[in-house]
């Protein structure tokens, strides 16, 4: 090769792979760990309680509660990988919670049907909520505020008392309460979350999170990319409300209403930047356990449920400190 | 009121005329206005298959605008861009791309927390049967297409905000070119390179013509225009002047500023012999070498120059505080001074001011006013029971936009709006107004027109004689050796070597960068 064709170095001092890699999924490490001291802490309050470890009952139990928030998280961690927000989580679950328990009967295509529309639904409110912010070019945080309390509105009508049921059937389908084989559908969540980091839409997704006017630049369809992930999110919402209504075996049009706020903790505890264009779904799944293992360890601490609340956001606010501390040192180094 | 349709820019029924072929690229009476501001009337502009043409003018004088409505970055507000004759229309760059137009805008594209390979590959992964993208093919891809283009320094696997500004601006460059454009437009693509990236920056724009592709380029350094451009088009005023093939710099300077600059360098003022030091600098680390000395007197102007990354910045930047240098000792005017962050700096003795090359991230508060801009870090000398007292900061900013002649519509018009140059003298006049008597000034002139630039060094020699203490970092190295009483030329972190009038010129610059790159050992003994 000729010597002005290419450009004369020093040495070359790239870092190894390893450190990339360390350095650039730092936020999904650290909620691992996160997670891992959890468990150990949980194990280890276990033990002194009870003299033992915790078996398949409160694996399967911890587990089956966990589902509807860590699927929430990660619908709400693919809109906040855009650069948005979506508050709406809590009026979506609740309006599905709530069909679930009204529509569901004992019949498998029945159950399917119903399933399927339902999902569909919550893709329906997703699409409300992309085409305002994708189309309408409004801010997501006002957009989604809005849409919480409509959908919030629509759940009250469709139920207004608690009630319903969930057909045994359903219950252990979804979440199995003797063994927690709803890990399997977390699993299949992993997978689509792998998937989808290698398509397209994905790469459209990370794209405008990073840089909006830069990713359009670069030949992706910012509006389209955002409409489908606010409807990805609206379905995966639904989804959780089923995950809710076959885990309470009835339906309630409130009990949703939570998942808003803890859904966004999740997100931020799994390492998801609230900027965009940075973090992992499955970094919002630990960050959903890590929000379960911490009731746990709350209630086998003894805590008053009372302050249930105070220690959460306390613990909250310790990881994110500890979090941004580390990323400090990671950022340090080089 | 109608519209005429626009006439046809090919000349039909003239028989005379032999019949070429039509320009590859070209606008015919291109206008486009922002707000109130025109930036492009009735331009037109062509360009020729296998040709280099640069495209030169004051900043604002409509290059940038231009190279955007050929991008596909903006549409015009009349006029018509045309491919080999055709007329097209283009929603976004993406559709530019389509007709195999290429471009390297000037605020630059990567994606910050995606890396140097996404970047790259981006639309164009490898994938797998099933159509998803191998990621971990993403990196060896990326390196092996950097290394076919002779560039082997940048990782693919690091993030695209973790390498250097010129290692993005190559990034973007080569994003570019393998998409194999047949029409490239390249707007400021040397700003921030260094003497031997803009070589290669140039050999390859020379293998693209050779191949046919059209280059486009905007460049405001003469010597890099006529060394590489086959005509070239002035711009003034939102028009075109003329297309030349063959022009002087002092003749181009003219039509683009409708005026004579008589000498581009003004005379440098000597420095006072007794002059003190104003800033002192002891064993510091920079780049992860240590003991780095450096001593700067009240009046001095001091250059620093080497290859890109090779510490400037963190000098710089540590010198002000953000982030401050691991290790070595400041003195400010004999005192030893700790300076942990831009306030320390701001306040220390005799004030330390830091206008970065990255003015829209580091410096400037884009949305706001002039005056806002002006006079932040003093608000509090300005306020009154922290209430800031409104007619002495007019007062202030007036008499400020009036010293150093910023061009602007009035001290509320949001310093977004200015063009590059203006936007550097507004961070200039914030620390006058502070009355910092330390400047660092990091590649100040970066993108900035030539009428400007000579405002900028009219300025920085005002100010030297007036007993400011001036530490200046340029990626021209001609400026260093014009401007500058003594040069620094800074390799990997250490002083490579001090240069002084009669031995301080251009050549001995880029000789001591890159002879010292090359081998380090045998070159130090006359370096020291």
């Amino acid at each position: 090769m000729p010597s002005d064709l290419a450009i004369p170095t020093q040495a070359m001092r790239r870092r190894p792979r390893a450190a990339h890699l360390l350095g650039q999924n730092a936020g999904l490490i650290l909620a691992a760990v996160i997670l891992l001291l959890c468990i150990v802490g949980f194990a280890a309050m276990f033990w002194v309680q009870q003299d033992r470890l915790p078996g398949n009952f409160e694996i399967t139990s911890t587990v089956n509660n966990t589902m509807p928030l860590a699927v929430a998280a990660i619908g709400q961690s693919i809109v906040v990988l855009t650069r948005g927000i979506d508050l709406s989580v809590g009026g979506v679950v609740d309006l599905t919670n709530a069909l679930a328990a009204i529509w569901l009967t004992g019949s498998l295509p029945h159950m399917i049907g119903v399933s399927v529309a339902i999902v569909l639904i919550g893709a329906a409110a997703g699409l409300l909520n992309g085409l305002l912010v994708g189309l309408g070019r409004l801010q997501p945080i006002v957009v989604t505020l809005a849409t919480l309390s409509i959908f919030q509105g629509l759940a009250i009508r469709v139920l207004p008392q608690p009630g319903g049921a969930v057909p045994p059937g359903y219950t252990d389908f979804l979440v199995n309460p003797d063994q927690p084989t709803a890990l399997a559908f977390l699993l299949i969540a992993v997978l689509g979350w792998m998937a989808l980091r290698r398509c397209r839409l994905g790469v459209g997704i990370f794209a405008i999170g990073n840089d909006e006017s830069a990713a359009v630049a670069l030949g992706v369809n910012a509006m389209r990319t955002k409409i489908i992930a606010y409807m990805i999110g609206g379905a995966l919402y639904a989804l959780a409300g089923l995950f809710l209504a076959a885990n309470a075996t009835a339906g309630d049009a409130t009990t949703g209403d939570g998942y808003t706020l803890t859904s966004i903790v999740a997100v931020v505890l799994g390492g998801v930047n609230l900027f965009g264009g940075r973090g992992s779904a499955v970094g919002a799944i630990c960050g959903a356990f890590i929000t379960t293992m911490i009731v746990n360890i709350l209630f086998f601490a003894r805590i008053n449920p009372l302050y249930q609340s105070f220690y959460q956001g306390l613990f909250l606010v310790i990881a994110v400190v500890f979090g941004a501390l580390i990323g400090r040192l990671v950022r340090g180094r080089r | 009121m109608t519209r005429h349709p626009p006439p046809n820019p090919l000349p039909q029924g003239e028989g005379e005329l032999p019949v070429a072929p039509p320009p590859a690229i070209a606008a015919t009476k291109v206008s486009k206005s922002f707000g109130g501001v025109r930036a492009l009337r009735e331009a037109s502009f062509a360009a020729r298959p296998g040709e280099v043409q640069a495209l030169v003018g004051e900043n604002g004088a409509g290059k940038s605008t231009l190279i955007k409505l050929l991008g596909g970055r903006l549409p015009p507000d009349s006029g018509t861009i045309m491919r080999d004759g055709r007329p097209i229309r283009l929603a976004n760059p993406a559709e530019a791309v389509a007709h195999g137009i290429g471009t390297v805008f000037q605020e630059l594209t990567l994606l910050p927390w995606m890396t140097v390979a996404e970047n790259l590959l981006i639309g164009r992964e490898p994938r797998s049967g099933l159509g998803l993208i191998r990621r971990a093919e993403l990196a060896p891809r990326a390196d092996a297409v950097l290394g076919e283009l002779g560039i082997h320094h940048i990782d693919p696997r690091a993030l695209a905000s973790e390498i250097s500004l010129a290692e993005r601006q190559i990034v973007e460059i080569v994003r570019v070119i393998i998409r194999h454009p047949r029409v490239l437009l390249l707007d400021e693509p040397t700003s921030s390179l260094v003497e031997r990236e803009v070589e290669w920056l140039f050999a390859r724009i020379r293998a693209l013509a050779a191949q046919g592709t059209v280059v486009v380029f905007t460049s405001h350094r003469w010597k890099e225009i006529t060394s590489i451009a086959d005509r070239i088009t002035i711009f003034r005023n939102g028009s075109e002047v003329g297309t030349f093939t063959e022009i002087d710099e002092a003749e181009a300077v003219t039509l683009m500023t409708g005026q004579q600059v008589e000498t581009l360098y003004p005379v440098l003022t000597a420095i006072a012999p007794d002059a003190r030091p104003a800033l002192e600098l002891t064993d510091a680390t920079v780049n992860g070498s240590t003991r780095l000395d450096l001593s700067l007197a009240a009046g001095e102007i001091l250059g620093v120059g080497g290859l890109a990354g090779q510490g400037h910045r963190e000098l710089f930047l540590g010198l002000f505080g953000a982030p401050p240098l691991r290790h070595g000792t400041i003195r400010i005017g004999g005192e030893p001074t700790r300076i942990a962050s831009p306030a320390d700096a701001i306040h220390a003795g005799l004030g330390i001011a830091l206008v970065p090359e990255d003015r829209k991230t580091e410096g400037l508060l884009l949305p706001l006013s002039v005056r806002d801009n002006l006079t932040l870090p003093i608000l509090s000398r300005l306020s009154r029971l922290g209430v800031i007292r409104g007619a002495a900061e007019r007062g202030m900013s007036k008499a400020m936009i009036g010293r150093l002649g910023i061009r602007t519509q009035g001290m509320a018009q949001p310093v977004g709006a200015l063009s590059g140059g203006n936007q550097q003298k507004v961070l200039v006049g914030r620390w006058l107004l502070a009355e910092s008597r330390i400047l660092l000034l990091y590649d100040v002139t970066r993108g900035v027109d030539i009428a400007t630039k000579h405002e900028i060094y009219e300025l920085m020699m005002r100010l030297a004689a007036e007993g400011k203490a001036i530490l200046f970092y340029s990626s021209d190295t001609e400026e260093l050796a014009h401007l500058c009483h003594r040069v620094l030329v800074l390799r990997d972190g250490r002083i490579a070597a001090e240069l002084a009038p009669p031995a301080l010129t251009a050549e001995a610059i880029v000789a001591a960068a890159i002879h010292d790159a090359v081998a380090p050992e045998s070159h130090h003994a006359h370096a020291e």
